[in-house]
């Protein structure tokens, strides 16, 4: 039998007695790009970081391939948001690609050649091998973003998670993103982004999640971006949702 | 010139000396990863709180050390206790429970009756310690570089990106409160030489001059051992030589480095950048 790739059921998270994300349930199949739109507060990263069980959910369950998460761990990468990261930390772009071989490797166990080569292959597929040695800081937007990715890609995991790739990202690092996220897709991998632009949702994903703390819809794009669903979570943002078109 | 032939005549000297070499290598190594972390007040907050746990230890005439971690690491916790669950933010956290512990400390010590061990435990009197103090600070020393070695994978993920590290698994509040037990060792094997109060300057000091004059973590700690290793010498001898407070002698050592370091590193020095600011300029009129 075959597991979905994530599956949710009633999940509730909260702030302090705040209600941040209402009564989650959705499945999501393998091979597939989400999606997760929804206007500012609406819990997008929230939802995220309790999926992933790093901050307490208040009710719910989550399956990741139908195991825990504490199962999953190895097969997630992460990556966060840029204003989380100190972009001054003494690391290197290789050292931290790098970062993304420690999962797989055993305590007490150093990274050696062997990952190195392949830190540098996942660079290279990003188109950043050139900037091995640079520090992390010394890198546009667009480039640590690219870094941060291959970094997840030298995780060698089946599930993706990225919270707003694309803030502060240039168009053509961003196209890079979304060509190697669509890739990871025809290979089978699943792919999570929250994302707070509505013009390119549409061109990106095949499945949207749209949120505003409760699920206001989930299938795929076509089906829920449409004015009346997406009027309904941003709640009468007209005049934006005309500009971009929708 | 007199001071090595000194070192070479006295014992004391000698214990004085391999003392403050091993404090200058630790507080340096633990040091890259409290500022990096950015929890240089933390640093003073935990050094601050082994005085109760030491006060204790005097009056049941156990080992300082058990003493001086335990209430440490206590002191650690409930920081993070009310933080996390109020809205008091972490340094208002910090500044409260420091000074409670640092507080009854000197209640307690008071109630000992002798105020000489409240002042070395304050200051430091390095040319004044034994060969158990020596033997606890080496022990210690080579404890706290070991697990420095052995866990430096998951130090720098956490340092660097305490949420990646959480989301492939790694027990993160636990390698914090681990790094708070490392530091509370360094703090108590600190004691002797720059004393409570000043054990800060030592765990900061290098550190910050090292992060200005690399882009590598591993080099980060290579080099702030040594400058740790460097101002501990320079201050020793002018304690010896004009018979200044040792801990003192040593932390303005310290200070100096990081002054020359702060002017003058190759990439990040204030001297350097004023240069590329003044050529840009000048080839732009």
């Amino acid at each position: 039998m075959h597991h979905p790739a994530i599956s949710i059921k009633d999940l509730h998270v909260s702030y302090y007695g705040n209600e941040a994300v209402k009564g989650i349930s959705l499945s999501v199949q393998p091979g597939n790009l989400i999606g997760i739109i929804g206007p500012n507060g609406a819990g997008k990263s929230t939802f995220l970081k309790a999926v992933l069980n790093l901050i307490p959910k208040d009710k719910g369950t989550i399956h990741l391939f139908g195991s825990s998460i504490q199962e999953a761990r190895r097969k997630i990468a992460y990556v966060p948001q840029r204003n989380d990261i100190d972009w001054d930390f003494p690391i290197t772009v290789l050292d931290a690609v790098l970062l993304g071989t420690y999962p797989n490797l055993k305590l007490f166990r150093r990274p050696g050649k062997k990952e190195k080569i392949w830190a540098l292959e996942c660079l290279d597929r990003v188109g950043m091998k050139d900037f091995s040695k640079r520090q992390i800081g010394e890198l546009s937007g667009g480039q640590q973003q690219r870094v941060f990715l291959a970094r997840a890609l030298a995780q060698k995991a089946d599930m993706f998670f990225l919270d707003e790739p694309f803030v502060g990202v240039d168009v053509s690092s961003e196209e890079t993103i979304v060509k190697i996220l669509k890739e990871l897709c025809w290979h089978g991998k699943t792919v999570v982004v929250v994302h707070h632009d509505l013009s390119k949702a549409e061109e990106y994903f095949d499945q949207l999640i749209l949120l505003n703390k409760e699920l206001v819809d989930f299938g795929p794009v076509s089906e829920v971006f449409r004015t009346e669903t997406i009027a309904k979570a941003y709640q009468g943002q007209f005049a934006f949702m005309k500009e971009i078109g929708v | 010139m007199e001071f090595i032939e000194a070192v070479f005549q006295y014992e004391f000297l000698q214990k004085a000396l391999l003392t403050s070499i091993m404090v200058g290598i630790i507080c340096g190594v633990i040091g890259c990863f409290i500022i990096l972390r950015g929890m240089a007040l933390m640093g003073d907050a935990i050094s601050h709180a082994v005085l109760p746990g030491v006060a204790i230890s005097y009056m049941l005439g156990i080992n300082f050390f058990f003493g001086a971690v335990f209430s440490g690491v206590l002191t650690a916790i409930a920081i993070g206790f009310v933080s996390q669950n109020s809205r008091i933010k972490h340094d208002t956290s910090i500044g409260i429970m420091f000074t409670a512990a640092f507080a009854a400390g000197i209640i307690i010590i008071t109630l000992l009756k002798s105020s000489t061990d409240l002042y070395h435990i304050l200051f430091g009197n390095v040319l004044a310690v034994r060969s158990s103090d020596m033997w606890i600070t080496m022990g210690i020393g080579l404890v706290v570089l070991a697990a420095v070695y052995l866990f430096y994978k998951e130090l720098l993920v956490t340092s660097f990106d305490e949420t990646m590290g959480a989301a492939y698994g790694l027990p993160v509040r636990m390698i914090h409160y681990f790094l708070m037990t490392l530091l509370t060792m360094v703090t108590v094997a600190s004691l002797q030489t720059v004393g409570i109060v000043l054990v800060v300057a030592m765990l900061i000091t290098p550190a910050a001059a090292a992060y200005l004059l690399t882009d590598r973590l591993s080099i980060m700690i290579f080099l702030a051992a040594g400058i740790g290793v460097i101002s501990s010498i320079t201050g020793l001898y002018f304690s010896f030589t004009y018979n200044l407070a040792s801990g003192a002698a040593i932390v303005l050592a310290a200070t100096a480095l990081f002054i020359l370091v702060f002017l003058f590193s190759p990439k990040h020095g204030l001297l350097w950048k004023m240069l590329k600011v003044r050529k840009k300029r000048a080839s732009l009129v």
